[in-house]
């Protein structure tokens, strides 16, 4: 049976991928962030898995205001980077796992969350950004994704609770697939940042710091915290973090909770700001044996 | 019913709700046609005749002349959309977001450095924080825009 293994929480800031695209990286500006993923382009190297479920957003690109899905599952056998204005970013295409997205789609679906199949779309820096700060600069993608879309751009969003629950629909989802694959989830966006308006600049690292301790630590309280505390302390665009949700319900002590799973081991933990407008948060969780 | 829309009292802060998007609309999908190369070379070879093939208000295509992100956000524009014309002018999120403060980008890049804009003060409208309606326009560029 499919077994997931860990899940990587991180920021997906386009200045990241455009100061990696461009080899900034060792500018004194950058250095710091970088720096802080060093520890984790290791582990990964270390830990490759078979498939990676990235939950993320899209930012207006595949996905205008004709159709807006609440939770999109990609199903396809490939995904192209997208032009998101400034011409597409210069890494590789993104290979699906159409066979075990299929399965997720069926198994969620029929345990009560309405997701929408997605079988051809392009994919932002939402979802390259992340994989490029856990590979660097690499030819290939060291194994298929699964890119999991979720509406955070119109109101009303999901809520917290509603993606946590998600979570855990998914974690059993992946645990009934017959082949022997080892999966993570990803949950990426955030942390605190305000993209618009007289209050852009917005940065919390107080709530920031207490939203990482509780995704350790109180997954379940954490997702009673309704928008409007988003919006509030973390900023408009602060709402993204709802995604770290999904990815902490899937686990292990959450998902399957009767079978007296342990905590997840914390593998890294990693805080900065900023990235352009943005704070920048990092966790590796590793579901124990 | 009557939905309870509680995040109207943030300040500077226009959350991107199916009525803001309603009233964005030809606004907002002029902005994905510019992930077009083509569309953008189109648009900035003649900007108002490309604006005219969208049925966008005069108010929302004199918006996008002036760059004003925030009138664009009033009119029912959202920052992810508005992305867009940044990146046919070459701006980056940072001088985007940057041009909605007043802030010249010297100075919300040093703000953003020093940690940011603190939420203290900028919660719920009626508090003293930098974000508020009375401490508008906030730095430099502002200032310079007032005295023309």
């Amino acid at each position: 049976m499919a077994q997931l293994t860990a899940s990587v929480y991180t920021s997906h800031v386009p200045a990241i991928g455009a100061a990696l695209d461009l080899g900034k990286t060792a500018e004194p500006y950058w250095q710091p962030l970088f720096k802080g993923y060093e520890f984790s382009k290791q582990w990964l190297k270390d830990n490759t898995p078979d498939v990676i479920f990235l939950v993320y957003n899209d930012h207006a690109t595949a996905f205008s205001l004709e159709m807006i899905p609440t939770f999109a599952i990609g199903c396809a056998a490939e995904y192209q980077p997208a032009d998101e204005g400034w011409g597409p970013r210069p890494v590789p295409k993104v290979i699906g796992h159409p066979e075990l997205a299929a399965h997720i789609a069926h198994s969620v679906i029929q345990d009560d969350f309405d997701l929408t199949i997605v079988n051809k779309m392009d994919v932002d820096h939402g979802l390259t950004v992340p994989l490029s700060l856990m590979c660097g600069q690499a030819q290939a993608w060291p194994c298929p994704v699964i890119p999991f879309a979720v509406n955070v751009v119109q109101y009303p969003v999901p809520s917290g609770q509603r993606c946590y629950n998600l979570g855990k629909a998914i974690g059993r989802a992946i645990a009934s697939y017959d082949e022997p694959l080892k999966v993570q989830i990803w949950g990426t966006g955030g942390m605190s940042h305000q993209l618009q308006g007289p209050r852009a600049g917005l940065i919390n690292k107080e709530f920031d710091n207490t939203f990482l301790d509780r995704l350790i630590a109180d997954p379940e309280g954490l997702a009673k915290v309704p928008h409007i505390d988003y919006v509030r302390e973390a900023g408009s665009e602060g709402i993204e973090l709802v995604m770290w949700l999904i990815a902490r319900g899937a686990m292990s002590d959450v998902a399957h909770s009767g079978g007296g799973a342990k905590p997840p081991k914390v593998a890294h933990r990693f805080y900065h700001v900023p990235a352009s407008n943005t704070a920048v948060g990092h966790l590796i969780l590793e579901n124990q044996a | 019913m009557s939905l309870n829309k509680d995040y109207l009292d943030v300040p500077g802060t226009t959350i991107f709700d199916a009525e803001q998007s309603r009233k964005g609309f030809h606004l907002n999908q002029f902005c994905m046609s510019l992930m077009k190369a083509a569309n953008r070379e189109r648009f900035k070879a003649n900007e108002r005749a490309y604006l005219d093939e969208w049925p966008m208000t005069e108010e929302q295509k004199q918006a996008v002349l002036a760059r004003d992100l925030n009138r664009c956000i009033a009119l029912g524009g959202n920052i992810y959309f508005l992305a867009k014309i940044g990146a046919t002018d070459g701006k980056s999120f940072q001088q985007m977001a940057g041009s909605m403060t007043g802030m010249t980008e010297e100075e919300y890049r040093n703000m953003m450095i020093g940690g940011g804009r603190s939420a203290e003060g900028n919660r719920r409208i009626g508090e003293d924080g930098d974000a508020q309606a009375h401490r508008q326009p906030q730095g430099g560029a502002g200032k310079s825009q007032k005295s023309n």
